[in-house]
């Protein structure tokens, strides 16, 4: 299927959003997610479905003000 | 100092973006003596394995015993600003939440209705919020009803440098509030604005962009450090009462009378 991941859209054949976050290559270190803009705790992530043009946001501490 | 509290020793806040590199980052908190520093959450791109973007960024704060202070910049509606403090509770581990919703894109003024309602719905899920608010009275008395603790008024539009742009609406903000944490946040330019909103009494300054875009910003970090003190120490000292009229300081009594001997 085909998801909208941070504005880019990607193919992935996972249907849970952890899956697909193992598929697209996220590992390693502290992350957050929504689902059509509603936040995904990590927890709930293996059980979050993916359908077709879901749109992901994937988002990681970076600098601010 | 006490915010929520948690007693902090430094009542400089500091915000981490924009710097020349992660050292510099780095050796400006150490020399700044700050005890928060700002963060934030922004896109990760996909493929990067184990993150080229974030991973760094991340590493860098577990090496800094600076307390994280999330914030929500860019939001521009409560939905969103909500949704980026549950993610960042998340990712940070801690309740704290510099709560931005901005209202004006070219001020970069907050949307005071918006940023109340996100307020009222974070403090209810037990977020400790640190709304970036104006000097209005009447938004600081609703966002304490929200359950807010501490209030952050701007000095200027963020980015700025433009320092304390209405100081008397922020001195009355001063006495309205005695037993509220103030902390100026945005628009200070120079570390002498800095010490005159600490001596104005305000309980601590947080900026970002006066630092991290100095010719050296090691060396202002650390200057803004000492300003802050600086100003506490006169605030807590008792500042004179301004006088429209001239003073001798020095004795009038015992004046010697040498207007006599002048015979020219």
């Amino acid at each position: 299927m085909q998801i909208d991941l941070n504005g880019t859209p990607f193919t992935v054949g996972a249907s849970s959003l952890a899956d697909a976050l193992t598929e697209l290559g996220y590992s390693g270190h502290a992350l957050a997610t929504a689902l059509n803009g509603k936040f995904v705790p990590a927890a709930a992530r293996p059980v979050t479905a993916l359908r077709d043009g879901d749109r992901v946001e994937v988002l990681a501490p970076m600098q601010g003000g | 100092m006490r915010l929520y509290d948690v007693e902090l020793s430094s009542r400089l806040l500091l915000g981490t973006a924009q710097y020349p590199s992660p050292q510099v980052l780095t050796d400006a908190i150490a020399a700044s003596g700050c005890g928060v520093v700002t963060v934030s959450l922004r896109r990760e791109a996909a493929g990067a394995g184990t993150g080229v973007g974030g991973a760094g960024f991340w590493s860098l704060l577990q090496g800094c015993s600076a307390r994280m202070l999330p914030n929500t910049a860019g939001c521009t509606t409560a939905r969103e600003a909500i949704t980026t403090a549950h993610m960042a509770r998340e990712v940070f581990g801690t309740p704290w939440i510099k709560l931005e919703v901005i209202g004006n894109a070219d001020t970069l003024q907050p949307d005071p209705f918006a940023l109340v309602e996100a307020a009222r719905t974070l403090c209810a899920e037990g977020f400790e919020v640190f709304p970036y608010t104006t000097e209005d009275l009447i938004v600081a008395e609703h966002l304490l009803d929200a359950g807010c603790r501490v209030l952050m008024p701007w000095g200027a539009p963020i980015g700025s440098g433009q320092g304390l742009r209405h100081a008397d609406a922020l001195a009355a903000m001063r006495a309205h509030f005695p037993a509220v944490p103030l902390i100026i946040d945005a628009g200070l330019g120079a570390p002498s604005q800095a010490a005159r909103a600490m001596e104005m009494g305000f309980d601590a300054v947080l900026l970002n962009t006066a630092v991290a875009k100095a010719g050296d910003p090691v060396e202002m970090a650390r200057a803004f450090g000492q300003a802050v003190t600086a100003g506490r120490t006169a605030f807590e000292a008792g500042l004179m009462p301004p006088r429209d009229m001239a003073a001798p300081s020095t004795p009038v009594l015992g004046m010697a009378d040498l207007a006599l001997w002048d015979t020219a």
